[in-house]
């Protein structure tokens, strides 16, 4: 069984988190310290807010160190939300700096109609990447966001959404995977794509 | 398409204008149910007077979210941002003001501060006003008392103080599935410009295409016609869709 360390820091829905890892059929254990990322298949980020709270708190924890140690040897990580915006250099939310485990920076949506951007929302397909297998083109997630990371790297972006403007809705480069939206509460194409992503951690 | 479950005591119950409650089964049970049929958000308005019902409440949300994969609000009877963080801590997504709220409307600024404001949605009852047919009263403890507030001043109001979203009942309407009252969802959504739910008259798949065409409606929430099985969500989308309407698709469950 693959086992999900789910990152707790004070910052985040765990509950739906969790059931929703379960009903994929993951080893769930939440993590709160660098010691419980041992033997970690998968280290799920998930967060709501700002930046700077969540990095300084991940920072006290010690887990700013450990979740990019354990990334290193192996581990798949999957960024949820806020979660996916702390995988690059810096956010313009408060200026934190975030893990850097990709280039880029985090920015407020660009020409959105209304923010927070709060609903479902759909995602075009602009890459190809297993995340994705089996989720049509056009599917609808549950978004709940101001900000939106912009990639060095656009080769990263498996799929965009739209809100006025354009932004990366998921995003994977070796093993780092990222959703902006909330996979938990996206109905059957969410649960789907955590099954995708607790496959892609189970290590051979 | 939003379903909302009325729960009293931990089962769902449904009544005609807040009154005459029938009893209507399992709530989680029900939520997971609509989810997996389409519902884009489940609704649960804690009505019961008892004492005791934070602790069931916060286990009815607690077992919901463990089989219920779509956003989930939650209203009733909340008075503190301690209480609202201990309801999104049992796995709500949102929370629903409404009593709480008139009588102390900071509440709402201390809740969107805490918890952003796309956590906090106000739930405004309105009846229309005697004598006066563009104008509508916002009601309290479940439709019993009158406040002197005007529905669209408050509504307006509430958006300032930090609500991310209206619920909007109409009082006159609620359980007579004659339709939504139209006007009032003009009157409100083009007062304010966060998402406004419409709630209380829905009778067939004709009355959502309504509220949201002509409405000016975000989001419809229905109860009693889901319940007893007289319309599918499906056959709402369907309908809305073919008024042009965006719709999330149902994908069938992996």
């Amino acid at each position: 069984m693959t086992r999900v360390a789910l990152i707790d820091y004070g910052a985040g829905n765990m509950v739906s988190i969790t059931h929703a890892l379960e009903r994929v059929g993951a080893d769930v254990r939440v993590a709160t310290r660098a010691g419980d990322l041992v033997g970690a298949d998968a280290i799920a980020v998930p967060g709501v807010g700002a930046s700077g709270p969540a990095m300084r708190r991940l920072r006290r924890l010690g887990l700013a160190r450990a979740i990019p140690a354990a990334v290193s040897d192996g581990a798949l990580y999957l960024g949820i939300c806020l979660g996916m915006q702390l995988l690059f250099e810096r956010s313009e939310e408060d200026g934190a700096d975030g893990l850097a485990l990709l280039g880029g920076i985090v920015r407020k949506i660009p020409a959105a109609p209304r923010l927070p951007h709060v609903g479902w929302n759909e995602l075009e397909h602009v890459g190809v990447h297993p995340v994705l297998e089996g989720v049509p083109e056009r599917a609808a997630c549950y978004f709940v966001h101001s900000y939106s990371a912009e990639p060095a790297d656009r080769s990263a972006v498996v799929a965009v959404t739209e809100h006025g403007g354009r932004f990366p809705s998921v995003i994977a480069s070796g093993r780092l995977v990222g959703v902006q939206f909330h996979p938990e509460r996206s109905g059957a194409e969410g649960l789907r794509i955590l099954a995708n992503a607790v496959r892609l951690a189970a290590r051979g | 398409m939003i379903p909302c479950l009325d729960v009293a005591d931990g089962r769902v119950v449904k009544g005609t204008r807040f009154v005459d409650l029938e009893d209507a089964g399992d709530p989680a049970e029900l939520a997971a149910r609509y989810a997996r049929a389409g519902a884009d958000e489940i609704v649960y308005l804690d009505i019961s007077a008892a004492a005791d019902r934070r602790g069931t409440l916060l286990d009815l949300v607690e077992r919901t979210a463990r089989q219920t994969f779509v956003p989930l609000t939650v209203g009733g009877g909340v008075r503190s941002p301690a209480e609202m963080k201990a309801v999104l801590r049992a796995g709500a997504d949102r929370v629903a003001v409404n009593t709480a709220a008139v009588v102390d409307p900071a509440l709402i600024t201390r809740c969107a501060r805490r918890f952003g404001r796309q956590c906090v949605v106000v739930s405004i009852d309105a009846r229309s006003s005697a004598g006066s047919p563009r104008r509508w009263d916002v009601v309290i403890r479940g439709g019993r008392d009158t406040t002197g507030l005007d529905a669209v001043d408050w509504a307006r109001r509430a958006v300032h103080l930090g609500a991310g979203e209206i619920l909007l009942t109409s009082i006159d309407r609620d359980g007579t599935r004659t339709g939504f009252d139209i006007p009032l969802l003009r009157a409100v959504t083009a007062a304010v410009d966060v998402p406004v739910v419409a709630s209380g008259g829905a009778g067939g798949p004709g009355d959502m295409v309504e509220a949201i065409v002509e409405g000016g409606a975000d989001a419809v929430l229905a109860a009693s016609i889901f319940h007893r099985e007289t319309h599918s969500i499906a056959s709402v989308k369907q309908a809305l869709a073919a008024a042009g309407v965006p719709v999330r698709s149902v994908p069938a469950a992996p």
